[in-house]
């Protein structure tokens, strides 16, 4: 009795999981909300730019990293609901990472195409985030209902293209430190690992039963 | 439109003391009679400064040196700092160093090739010297830049009285190494505040050195230097990176050859010696070209020189400077 009572519910009735969704949905805009804030209160600091720009890189890896979390959390838990948020934060995630290039574009280049294209083509730490964005594109226009249906099989296989982006935000990371501060990055490279290797130790086969599994079908 | 002609017996507006003077002088009754408290009790007391505590230097002559950009507000200047020995943020110098670093006693050493060496104390380094306000633009190598009202003489002033020999071609400066007062020295173990080998130092080529736009500053916007800007005394060279403007400074040595300075042993392909502001060489992760000012929200074009190729360019002429950077 006690064991099941601490098992995490499959499903949820209808009401909880929106009720759910509206909280995760609250917490997601928080952080752009408190970030407008500071905005207009000065609490970003002397140099606002600089701190919009990095806070919101950090939240869109964070939530991107949440996102790639929902599918081992399933795994270990056995709550399906939990798939039914996985969209909403990538989304959320991707639209920190729009906020983050635009600050970039609009504040650090003044929207000139020509120093754009000049950093991307001479700084590899630009390149490599530009390159996660670019993947991220395509990733949040076939996010809906209708493009799931359309591409069928092929969703999943495009929808694959989420673990060279996580990769390629966090080497953004690594390459764009000064002085050496390597603890931040590397704790985000650490639950990306985390995330990444416990997928591919799930897909080796003797290991899937001890990790909690489903029971194959064929 | 409503004329208003104020009546003889009528104070001026102009006249009133603002509050923040009014309350200053209240802070300077208050700190005068703490420090003199304090004398009476224990005789060559040493001195933290906090934000409040810092006195006014007085009348300060004006520079034909000077920019007459609007300067940055005082707590733009005072708080935000790359004064790694507080950490490596921006706003650590701001909150660490006032109440750890000790103001006085302070020393300066002067050692190396020079007739005139010695280690003098803080007042009588400055002695015979007049301090006068420098507005300059200061430009840091991460592409942000600020205008600051400097108080300081100049370096050459210095050395000149050191009387330099003829094999003194290089002058290096040094901050103070104390832990107990600068924490980031103290750090161990895998960080990179640990691999910096301390006291942090700097250089600069004789002929820099005594370019009249190189001075030592003892303080900004009319007061004394606030700990987190480098105090009592630190280095300031308007056309190089920030970086080169050393801060706290307690050693100036002259010599013959090229000092090893603290950037350019940590990173050297990313920190050249000369460290001149040149929007046509860039940083390898970052463009040169463009800066923004501190309270713009849009970048702006960079300077050669930062602007001070005038006084500075002759120092340089046939010089690669892509590959001197």
């Amino acid at each position: 009795m006690g064991a099941a009572s601490l098992r995490v519910p499959t499903q949820l009735p209808p009401r909880v999981l929106l009720a759910l969704r509206i909280v995760v949905f609250g917490l997601c805009l928080a952080p752009a909300g408190l970030l407008l804030r500071d905005l207009f209160t000065g609490g970003l600091g002397v140099n606002p730019v600089e701190t919009l720009l990095r806070e919101l890189g950090d939240w869109g890896l964070r939530l991107l990293l949440v996102t790639l979390a929902i599918t081992p959390l399933r795994w270990l838990t056995g709550a399906a609901w939990l798939i039914r948020l996985r969209r909403m934060l990538g989304l959320f995630a991707f639209s920190y990472v729009v906020l983050h290039l635009s600050v970039f574009v609009v504040f650090e280049h003044s929207l000139r195409l020509a120093g754009i294209l000049d950093d991307i083509a001479n700084r590899p730490y630009i390149l490599v985030g530009f390159s996660a964005f670019l993947l991220l594109v395509p990733l949040a226009v076939t996010s809906t209902q209708g493009w799931m249906r359309r591409l069928g099989r092929r969703w999943k296989q495009l929808h694959w293209l989420v673990y060279p982006a996580a990769i390629l935000g966090v080497a953004h990371f690594f390459l764009l430190i000064k002085a050496n501060r390597w603890t931040e990055p590397l704790i985000y490279a650490g639950i990306l690992a985390t995330l990444l290797g416990y997928r591919l130790a799930r897909r080796a086969g003797p290991l899937r039963r001890s990790l909690g599994a489903p029971a194959l079908r064929s | 439109m409503l004329i208003r002609i104020p009546r003889s017996w009528e104070v001026k507006p102009s006249e009133i003391t603002p509050e923040s003077v009014y309350r200053d002088r209240r802070r300077f009754l208050r700190t005068s009679a703490l420090a003199a408290a304090g004398s009476l009790v224990a005789p060559g007391f040493v001195t933290a400064k906090p934000m409040d505590a810092l006195e006014p230097l007085g009348e300060l002559p004006d520079s034909r040196f000077s920019t007459d950009e609007p300067a940055n507000d005082y707590d733009e200047i005072t708080s935000y700092n790359n004064f790694y020995e507080y950490g490596t943020g921006k706003s650590d110098p701001m909150a660490r160093a006032p109440e750890l670093l000790q103001h006085r006693p302070w020393t300066v050493e002067v050692t190396g090739e020079a007739e005139n060496t010695g280690t003098y104390d803080f007042d009588d380094f400055l002695r015979g010297l007049t301090v006068e306000e420098r507005i300059y633009r200061l430009r840091c190598v991460e592409a942000w830049s600020m205008v600051v009202p400097w108080a300081g003489v100049p370096l050459a002033s210095v050395l000149e009285r050191a009387r330099p020999t003829s094999r003194a071609k290089y002058v290096k400066f040094y901050t103070l190494l104390d832990p107990e007062q600068m924490p980031a020295q103290s750090s161990s173990g895998f960080s990179f505040l640990a691999s910096i080998d301390w006291p942090y130092t700097e250089g600069l080529r004789m002929d820099e050195a005594m370019n009249p736009l190189t001075i030592l500053a003892t303080g900004l916007y009319g007061k004394e230097m606030p700990s987190q800007n480098g105090a009592p005394i630190r280095l300031v060279v308007p056309w190089k990176y920030g970086f080169k403007s050393i801060k706290s400074v307690v050693r100036i040595h002259l010599q013959e050859t090229e000092p090893e300075t603290t950037w350019n042993l940590i990173a050297p392909e990313e920190y050249g010696f000369y460290a001149n502001v040149n929007p046509n060489v860039d940083h390898p992760r970052w463009s040169q070209a463009r800066e923004r000012r501190i309270g713009e929200f849009f970048k702006r074009d960079t300077l050669m020189f930062n602007g001070y190729g005038e006084q500075v360019a002759d120092l340089y002429a046939g010089m690669d400077l892509e590959k001197h950077y």
